[in-house]
């Protein structure tokens, strides 16, 4: 489902990311986790081309980006995005959120787009807020319109950039609670999170990013139970 | 020091017509004022050099210059090598939309500028061009938060509108000329005009506090 091919990114004379490859099968869960600073936002954001990378191939669906016939915004459709300060558009209320990109992109008709947006919003249980705009809502709340948002495109993989590091504790369940719903349902996911909980319950793959390049790759048991690296190890320790 | 209300009685209806041509004019060019400076802030806000600079260049000129020297420019100066009849009413609205026009892409590009760029890319991820992003999410945003400044400069407009009476435009300010003229009571004639002024901004004021008060109430 995703293919990333030796993918560099520079800022200037910043390394960011170093050579990354990573191939994603179609409905797996890859937690994406690593220091500050790492690359694990830039690396995200090149899988969309919202950053361009410097070199290297990112493949989509069977769809090469970059490519000239490439279509970057038709690619864009099918991949999902969550951020980690959820990015709801102020000025619309949470239904208009949901509505607005299968609206103008896909030219949805109104009544099909607010059904299939109030079907998601119950899906992550806010078919009741659906009237309130996002200034109204908790943090939680918020992550949770925006994985809506995000699904009303029909996308075949989502991406989270750390979707509960901005949240109070006690959001951040209902949260991980909605993406390991959609992990059973078979969604393709590549997650940074630094949730470990989560990577071990959730995660077919725990991927370990330092310095730019994928250190460490494997399943959740081999990855915390058995890591082949001191640098793993290390940041382990660290973190749980 | 005596002010005569007489006086002041006898020419203020020769006067108050002369608030209409003023505020005609300033509502005018401050609409194309809106216009242009929104397409000159998406020339400066936008990727394309070939569209940025002479938006830069536009802004930094207009802004760089006296008013004066551009109504000049445009009625006296430009016919000579373009070769068009100098008209009043048409170079004082010309000068005045394109000084409006300057500043108002400020606004324009300064309200855009302050929307987090996470919303731009929150809609770019959701396969919308640039142009749907900007129109759909952008802008909504910016508008609101421009407001306030585009009503101090249409405040400012108005002030600024009475210097394009020196090209022959019957606004307020050249029928205090007139009236000064006719009278021989320039201090009546001169002080009531700037007494109608500052009626008029203060007005306008309220309604721009007005505006503020509902904007901040709302959801921005
Ligand atoms: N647009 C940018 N311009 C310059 N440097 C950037 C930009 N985005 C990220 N960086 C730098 O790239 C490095 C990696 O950042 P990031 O991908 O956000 O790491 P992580 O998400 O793992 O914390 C950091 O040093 C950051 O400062
Ligand atoms: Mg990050």
């Amino acid at each position: 489902m995703v293919i990333v091919e030796n993918l560099h990114k520079d800022f200037g004379t910043l390394q960011v990311l170093r050579g990354i490859d990573l191939q994603v099968e179609k409905g797996q869960v890859v937690v994406i986790i690593g220091p500050s600073g790492s690359g694990k936002s830039t690396f995200l954001r090149c899988l969309n081309y919202l950053e361009k990378p410097t070199s290297g191939t990112v493949t989509i669906d069977g769809v090469r980006l970059g490519e000239p016939g490439t279509d970057i915004n038709r690619v864009r459709r099918t991949v999902g995005m969550v951020f980690q300060l959820f990015n709801l558009f102020p000025h619309l209320t949470v239904l208009k959120n949901v509505t607005l990109a299968p609206r103008k992109v896909m030219g949805m008709a109104a009544e099909a787009a607010d059904e299939q947006a109030m079907e998601l919003l119950s899906k992550v249980g806010l078919a009741d807020k659906c009237d309130q705009y996002p200034s109204q809502l908790s943090g939680g709340q918020k992550q949770r319109v925006a994985i809506a948002r995000a699904l009303a495109m029909r996308p075949k993989v989502m991406l989270f950039d750390e979707p509960t590091s901005a949240l109070d504790p006690e959001m951040i369940g209902e949260v991980l609670g909605v993406m390991k719903a959609l992990a059973q349902e078979g969604m393709t996911m590549i997650v940074v999170s630094h949730e470990m909980g989560f990577a071990r319950e959730v995660a077919d793959r725990v991927v370990l990013m330092d310095g730019g390049l994928i250190l460490e790759d494997g399943s959740p048991a081999e990855f915390f139970g058995n890591p082949r690296h001191e640098r793993t190890r290390a940041f382990l320790s660290r973190v749980l | 020091m005596t002010y005569s209300v007489e006086i002041v009685a006898k020419y203020f209806p020769f006067l108050a017509k002369g608030i209409e041509v003023t505020l005609v004019f300033t509502v005018i060019a401050f609409i194309v004022g809106l216009g242009l400076g929104l397409l000159v802030a998406l020339g400066r806000v936008g990727r394309s050099p070939a569209l940025r600079y002479p938006c830069i260049w536009y802004t930094n000129f207009i802004r760089g210059t006296p008013l004066l020297a551009q109504v000049y420019l445009i009625h006296f100066g430009l016919p000579q090598v373009l070769h068009y009849r100098p008209n009043g009413v048409v170079d004082a609205l010309v000068a005045l939309s394109l000084n409006a026009g300057a500043y108002i892409a400020e606004i324009w590009r300064g309200s855009i500028e302050s929307i987090d760029r996470g919303q731009m890319e929150a809609a770019r991820s959701l396969g919308m061009t640039y142009a749907q992003a900007m129109r759909e999410v952008v802008l909504p945003q910016a508008f609101r938060r421009a407001i306030p400044p585009l009503g101090n400069e249409f405040i400012a407009l108005l002030k600024e509108s009475a210097l394009v009476s020196v090209i022959g435009l019957e606004d307020l300010m050249m029928r205090a000329n007139m009236m000064a003229g006719r009278s021989f009571r320039p201090f009546e004639a001169y002080f009531t005009v700037a007494l109608i002024y500052l009626a008029l901004t203060l007005g306008f004021a309220r309604v721009v506090n007005h505006l503020e008060g509902r904007m901040k109430s709302g959801h921005s």
